[in-house]
């Protein structure tokens, strides 16, 4: 490690910030929006003009300068430390997501299990902030989120394998470099239809990853007021609040990387080539994951506002009794498939 | 290793043994589970730096996606476990010198009779290899593994179904 490393690895991170704090802004804006069409109202319509797109950044500052309030009866030390372990779980895991082909902050070479692996570390995280809250609705929000989130962490691995079977590689960089050239290369269509099954599970599981209808059991308003975030204000609500949105396009983002051919375009002359120009490649490649990452968000958002929340034992139901046997299954076909045609 | 590089490691290593004297010293069981996050991403920190990266992948996964996580759900399903305080005396001193003084001599001869290698080869990506061992030369007590952790989970489902029936 040299000096110029530590250079760029803070380029890196401050890269991953920027990128994610604008993701956030834009989702929040886009989450009340497309919530009030579907409950046929407008939402935010007055600050800075047009649909009041700047809506949340009147709220981005209102949050920032709010006080930081801690309950006198909260456990402060764990209390305080809480957002910080889940938000840099968060930036942790978006190190290895391939914006672009040279736009990664690093390309390990068991990246995808990287990814999975740190990203557990949001469950302590979110127990923490649920215990030291000392309040009981974010304590059942704690567990009840903490537990959803290990559970389906199963078929959320069993899927995301199928890929990663296909191309025999952890690197995000060669996951995605396996799906070029058109749309029809893509990781959903491999195998038909066993790929389609897992991104389909994938997909699922990984909205009660990110606590999302019909998954949103640990924030259901109507039942624990907010979750384990219950007693949280100010900046540290805030980077649960940017967390949470993070993680909603880190699930998209793997989706697409691993699954609808990263940054990849979806017919190959729409892609500059790297040997014309790198940095236009690059760009172009960006533009393209950050679209695809985009429009998986859009479909978590709408979603949230016309699906029901499940009971807590449907919820596991959904995972032990549906998602884990399909996955399971579906391992066992592609392997045989690739032994079949490999050997 | 540059200074930088020795810099990282010795962060990791302060982490790694801080935060385990927490586990053991502090009087709330809710601080010692706590503090074994920072002890398990301390080791897996660790794993990395003896180039062992899927490894430090899965100690982070494993252990602290995994078992502290049960350790933490354990800790809360406690009753009253926010007034519990674990004692910190020590009963039977000179008893408990015997075993101490065992385990002290059982590492301390390891130390000084494992050759470390100095420098860690650069071995490139394990995986691969980790997955073939796995599959050749160590299936055997890699499915024994297996076949210990399903007896496993078919008790704990007896035990709890069990408490159930009592009912």
């Amino acid at each position: 490690m040299t000096w110029l490393d530590l250079l760029i690895a803070v380029a890196c991170v401050a890269g991953v910030l920027g990128f994610i704090s604008v993701v956030a802004l834009v989702a929040i804006w886009t989450e009340r929006k497309i919530s009030a069409h579907i409950h046929d109202r407008l939402g935010p319509m007055e600050t800075g003009g047009f649909h009041g797109w700047a809506q949340t950044i009147a709220d981005m500052v209102k949050l920032l300068q709010k006080e930081d309030i801690i309950p006198d009866a909260a456990d402060k030390p764990l209390f305080k430390l809480a957002p910080y372990i889940v938000l840099s779980a968060t930036i942790a895991s978006f190190v290895v997501l391939p914006f672009g082909a040279h736009l990664i902050g690093t390309d390990l070479n068991i990246g995808i299990y990287y990814l999975v692996a740190i990203s557990s570390l949001e469950v302590a995280g979110i127990l923490m902030a649920g215990w030291a809250s000392n309040n009981k609705w974010a304590l059942f929000g704690g567990m009840r989120s903490a537990s959803q989130m290990i559970s389906f962490e199963i078929p959320i691995g069993l899927s995301l394998l199928i890929p990663i079977m296909i191309v025999g590689s952890l690197s995000m960089q060669d996951l995605v470099g396996a799906q070029a050239g058109g749309f029809w290369n893509w990781g959903v269509f491999s195998h038909l239809p066993f790929a389609m099954i897992a991104f389909i599970v994938y997909f699922w599981a990984s909205l009660a990853e990110v606590n999302r209808t019909p998954f949103d059991l640990p924030e259901g308003e109507s039942e624990l007021v907010a979750g384990f975030h219950v007693e949280y204000s100010g900046m540290r609500f805030a980077m649960f609040f940017l967390a949470e949105f993070a993680n909603m396009f880190l699930v998209a983002g793997v989706a697409v990387a691993l699954f609808l051919g990263g940054w990849h375009a979806p017919f190959s002359f729409l892609e500059i080539s790297a040997e014309s120009n790198v940095i236009l490649h690059n760009l172009v490649g960006f533009f393209w994951f950050a679209s695809k990452g985009m429009v998986l968000l859009f479909i978590q958002q709408w979603l949230r506002w016309t699906l029901p929340r499940l009971r807590v034992d449907q919820l596991m139901h959904v995972c032990w009794k549906i998602f884990l046997p399909f996955s399971f299954v579906n391992v066992l076909i592609v392997s045989l498939w690739i032994v079949l045609t490999q050997s | 290793m540059n200074i930088l590089g020795e810099i990282v490691f010795w962060v990791f290593v302060l982490l790694t043994i801080g935060s385990s004297m927490v586990v053991v010293f502090h009087s709330r069981i809710i601080y010692s589970a706590f503090a074994l996050l920072f002890t398990f991403f301390g080791i897996a920190g660790l794993y990395v730096f003896l180039a062992a990266d899927f490894l430090a992948a899965s100690q982070v996964l494993i252990y602290v996606g995994g078992i502290l996580t049960l350790i933490i759900f354990g800790v809360f399903m406690t009753t009253k476990i926010t007034t519990l305080s674990i004692p910190q005396l020590t009963h039977h001193r000179y008893i408990a010198l015997i075993p101490i003084g065992l385990v002290f001599y059982a590492l301390v001869h390891m130390i000084f009779k494992t050759s470390w290698p100095v420098n860690v080869l650069d071995v490139g990506p394990t995986t691969q290899m980790l997955g073939q061992l796995l599959l050749t030369k160590y299936l055997v007590p890699f499915e024994l593994a297996s076949v210990l952790l399903l007896a496993a989970l078919v008790g704990a489902m007896r035990l709890a179904r069990m408490f159930r029936e009592a009912d």
